[in-house]
């Protein structure tokens, strides 16, 4: 077992165990910081996952931005826990039997390993050509040579130029229609 | 490597978001469970970019956006429903209710 492993263990605990605690408290503040650790916790296996970049935009963004921004309207909409908060017995069976054959499903998923998929793949026709970008480049780990935020910009302004751009139109919708909607009389 | 318990956590975790949206009648407390499910899938990304190469995290920055902006506009819907029945108990958003 090596330092890495244990080192995502911690994490994973503690990701997990926030979850819960995010889900059982009444309080809804309680539950938005319970996400804000989890969200932490997200970040330090970001950064085990070598995704640097990434783990400081999960800081910034889901921990600073938008939790910021929940923990506002909960605030400011003066909500506390509520007396009807749980849904009754028969809401508790269904989102018991769902989730479990959901975490049953997505755990088999471990099976899977990319010369499995490339095994299977290789088995079907050819009139089902296989998209190039299923294997880009799946090569060695190692430090890249163009840097944590490097290995990010290249193809986010190259070859996702394009959904970028429309990424940026749809938050100018996105603020346009939070402050109409908010607003009382515009 | 850690692919298999990264992908093992990230079902823990959309599970128990999925349970969160079920069970919890709160409508801000909902939205925070679904934000957990999309963290939960960001982590599959990024697990999964580790042996397919960096596609999955310009995926995760794509999420994160969207999940930014849906967060502000469902929160404005919120607040705008909360003036008219003055609850954010999802019981009570009936509006559309022939």
């Amino acid at each position: 077992m090596t330092a890495v492993t244990v080192v995502f263990g911690v994490f994973a605990v503690w990701a997990v165990l926030s979850a819960l605690l995010c889900i059982t408290r009444a309080n809804p503040v309680a539950s938005a910081l319970w996400l804000v650790s989890t969200m932490f916790a997200l970040a330090g296996i970001f950064v085990l996952l070598n995704a640097e970049f990434i783990a400081v935009i999960q800081v910034l963004v889901y921990a600073g931005a938008v939790m910021v921004l929940f923990l506002f309207v909960i605030m400011l909409l003066n909500v506390d826990a509520m007396p009807t908060e749980w849904k009754r017995w028969p809401g508790w069976l269904l989102a018991g039997g769902v989730s479990a054959v959901l975490l049953a499903e997505l755990v088999a998923l471990r099976a899977y390993s990319p010369e499995r998929l490339a095994r299977e793949l290789s088995t079907m026709p050819d009139s089902l050509a296989i998209p190039a970008y299923v294997f880009p480049h799946a090569t060695a780990t190692g430090p890249d040579p163009r840097g944590v935020v490097g290995q990010i910009a290249e193809p986010l302004f190259q070859a996702y130029l394009i959904p970028f751009e429309i990424t940026s139109v749809l938050l100018l919708a996105a603020v346009i229609g939070a402050v109409v909607l908010a607003k009382k009389r515009l | 490597m850690l692919l298999g318990p990264s992908l093992a956590l990230s079902a823990m975790l959309f599970a128990l978001g999925l349970v969160g949206v079920l069970v919890r009648r709160n409508a801000i407390v909902v939205f925070m469970c679904i934000e957990l499910m999309l963290n939960a899938v960001n982590l599959a990304l990024v697990a999964f970019s580790q042996v397919h190469g960096t596609s999955g995290q310009i995926m995760v920055f794509f999420v994160m956006t969207v999940a930014a902006a849906e967060a502000a506009v469902g929160l404005a819907i919120i607040l705008a429903i909360f003036r008219h029945v003055q609850s954010v108990d999802l019981k009570q958003f009936n509006l559309l209710k022939g």
